[in-house]
């Protein structure tokens, strides 16, 4: 469509750059687990633009799709069943699973009405997170799922004996460059796809979902389909989380905050652009890791002060975010991607 | 010889008002039938009942013999029903070129492709760009829709009936809203249209100059009932259409 602003090329190029080298830039376990973090993220805030800022419809299980793939990864492994084939088959089966789920929540409610689909994916999604606690002799209940890796994923294994500008090479940078890999190609993958004639028709629907059908687009099925390939894409996610995470549980992966943490990333970057959800994902996952330690440092330090530390506790982390939210929503309705387009 | 489009005591209701009042009507191939009448006649609804937008109380709608009352709006399309819409209804975010792609897509049948990007079906953006050259538009084409006039909107309108090519082409009121200037060329595109022998056209037009020129039938709705068919010169004439028309519009022309 439009050419991108410099400022916001800059920007996806730093992003890029960051990720592609991140090991070697900001070398420590904890800040390669944000930057394969953000990875996920971006592929996950990715696809679930293409339902909501490309297709226009809102759904809300989202990190559903997200478990589906987590949990198909972790069952296999949990159950001792530890190789490459149990990840990949964990991964289709769960993707596979995904894109039927989606395609027949989208079949059954999109024909009446949108809000109707959100508000089945609400239900079905409440109804995922109670089977997900109950079933626990499959998804291990509350506690979730934990378990190893292969060898050549763990932090133990070596494939150079010497580091690699000062980076050891072993199983943790085996395991990040694999995720980024697979996020950047199936970044590419959604690019391809909304420039596709089939992403020109969703962008179509979102505009004008009369007039589309009225050209002779049968909405129905496009739609369907949008939500089947963004709901597998979700789940590949959700079998990376897993490998970074070496656990799965109802609260990573399936509760309402990673649910508000997507809708953040896409709305702060700016919906309908998979380069806005890009940045919104990078910037909330940062957040997350450096602002609320931030904010129970500033606790910390004002604790004899009245009114401010109670604002600045870190349980009223989501209190800032909805407020930045709001505030978002109202001055940058299109989101960072938004704010920098040419017209 | 079976009419391309006929229509059979078709009926809508809302409520308790009957918008359109068991219309039959049969439309050959290589006509153009101007549809007249006050505002409120139930001319749009009749076509939106022909396009699938709205289904009819009763009464049935036939596409060369076939009947398609009961069938949804994407299929009617492609077999052939295009339509202009009286309001403009467009893809507002989109570029012009994008607008009008859209429409040479689905007539190719090519909405279905995933993986290599649209713009590099040279095939289709040739077409879509004839089409923006007949309408003159080709300046506009990678200006948003948003940031066209109204009279570029209403061309814009006319240039994805086009880019369809249906076999009926309804127009609702093309020219309303247009500039004087712009009027001629999108009357010139319709002509060329009504003259050839294998389209037919329906043609929703207050104007009874353009009436004239450009139809060979006229057709009076009133109230949702048909009150007149027949030749330009005489329907225009006849006192029913007079008085249909007068003190709501003057019969400019
Ligand atoms: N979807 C609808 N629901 C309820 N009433 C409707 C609907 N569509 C049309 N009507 C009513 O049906 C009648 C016919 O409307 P229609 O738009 O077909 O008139 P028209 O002949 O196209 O008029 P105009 O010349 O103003 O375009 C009007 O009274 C209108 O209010
Ligand atoms: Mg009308």
């Amino acid at each position: 469509m439009t050419r991108q602003h410099p400022v916001l090329r800059l920007l996806l190029l730093s992003l890029f750059l960051a990720l592609a080298f991140a090991p070697f830039l900001f070398p420590g376990t904890k800040s390669v687990a944000t930057a394969s973090r953000i990875c996920i993220f971006i592929v996950l805030a990715a696809s679930y633009d293409i339902m909501l800022g490309y297709t226009g419809i809102v759904s809300f299980a989202h990190t559903m799709f997200f478990a589906f793939g987590a949990y198909g990864v972790a069952i296999p492994l949990s159950r001792g069943w530890i190789g490459w084939d149990a990840i990949l088959v964990g991964t289709i089966v769960g993707a596979a699973l995904a894109a039927l789920v989606s395609a027949a929540i989208a079949l059954l409610s999109l024909r009446v009405q949108k809000i109707f689909f959100s508000m089945i994916t609400l239900a079905v999604a409440s109804l995922a997170q109670i089977l997900a606690t109950q079933l626990r002799d499959i998804t291990g209940g509350e506690d979730g799922l934990t378990f190893s890796l292969p060898a050549e994923l763990q932090p133990s294994f070596r494939f150079l004996a010497d580091p690699i500008f000062g980076v050891r090479a072993d199983g943790r940078l085996i395991g990040y460059y694999l995720t980024a890999l697979i996020a950047l190609a199936l970044f590419l993958l959604m690019q391809r796809l909304v420039a596709s004639p089939f992403g020109t028709v969703l962008q179509a629907i979102r505009e004008n979902e009369f007039r589309a059908e009225a050209l002779g687009y049968r909405t129905i099925v496009y739609r369907t389909i949008a939500s089947a390939i963004s709901a597998a894409i979700a789940a590949v996610a959700g079998g990376l989380m897993a490998l970074l995470l070496r656990y799965v549980g109802p609260s990573a992966t399936l509760s309402f905050d990673v649910m508000t943490d997507i809708l953040l990333m896409v709305v702060i970057g700016g919906m309908g652009s998979l380069t806005g959800p890009a940045l919104g994902a990078a910037l909330v996952v940062l957040a997350h890791y450096y602002l609320q330690p931030f904010m129970q440092m500033g606790f910390d330090s004002l604790a004899d002060v009245r009114i401010l530390p109670a604002l600045i506790h870190p349980d009223r982390w989501l209190l800032w975010v909805g407020t930045l939210f709001v505030l978002i929503v109202h001055f940058f309705p299109a989101g960072i991607v938004g704010a920098f387009r040419k017209h | 010889m079976t009419p391309v489009l006929e229509t059979r005591y078709l009926t809508i209701r809302f409520g308790g008002q009957v918008a359109v009042d068991s219309v039959s009507l049969a439309f050959h191939a290589g006509t153009t039938t101007a549809i007249v009448g006050p505002n409120g006649a139930g001319k749009t609804t009749f076509l939106n009942l022909i396009s699938g937008q709205l289904r009819p109380s009763a009464g049935d709608v036939f596409l060369r013999g076939k009947r398609i009352t009961a069938m949804a709006t994407p299929a009617r399309a492609r077999l052939g029903l295009g339509r202009a819409f009286q309001l403009t209804n467009l893809f507002p975010d989109l570029t012009v070129l994008e607008n009008v792609r859209l429409a040479v897509q689905a007539r190719a049948g090519a909405g279905l492709g995933f993986f290599h990007a649209a713009d590099t079906r040279t095939d289709l953006t040739e077409r879509a760009q004839t089409w923006l050259s007949e309408t003159r538009l080709s300046a506009r084409a990678h200006n948003r829709v948003t940031a066209l006039s109204h009279g570029d909107q209403r061309k814009l309108e006319v240039a994805m009936m086009l880019a369809l090519e249906p076999e009926v082409f309804m127009f609702d009121e093309p020219t309303a809203g247009m500039s004087v200037d712009e009027v001629p060329m999108v009357l010139d595109l319709i002509a060329a249209i009504a003259a050839s022998r294998d389209k037919t056209v329906l043609l929703i037009e207050h104007k009874m100059d353009v009436v004239r020129r450009l139809a060979d039938r006229v057709v009076v709705l009133h109230q949702g009932a048909l009150v007149a068919d027949g030749e330009p010169a005489e329907v225009v004439a006849s006192a029913i259409v007079q008085e249909a028309y007068l003190g709501i519009r003057p019969a400019n022309g």
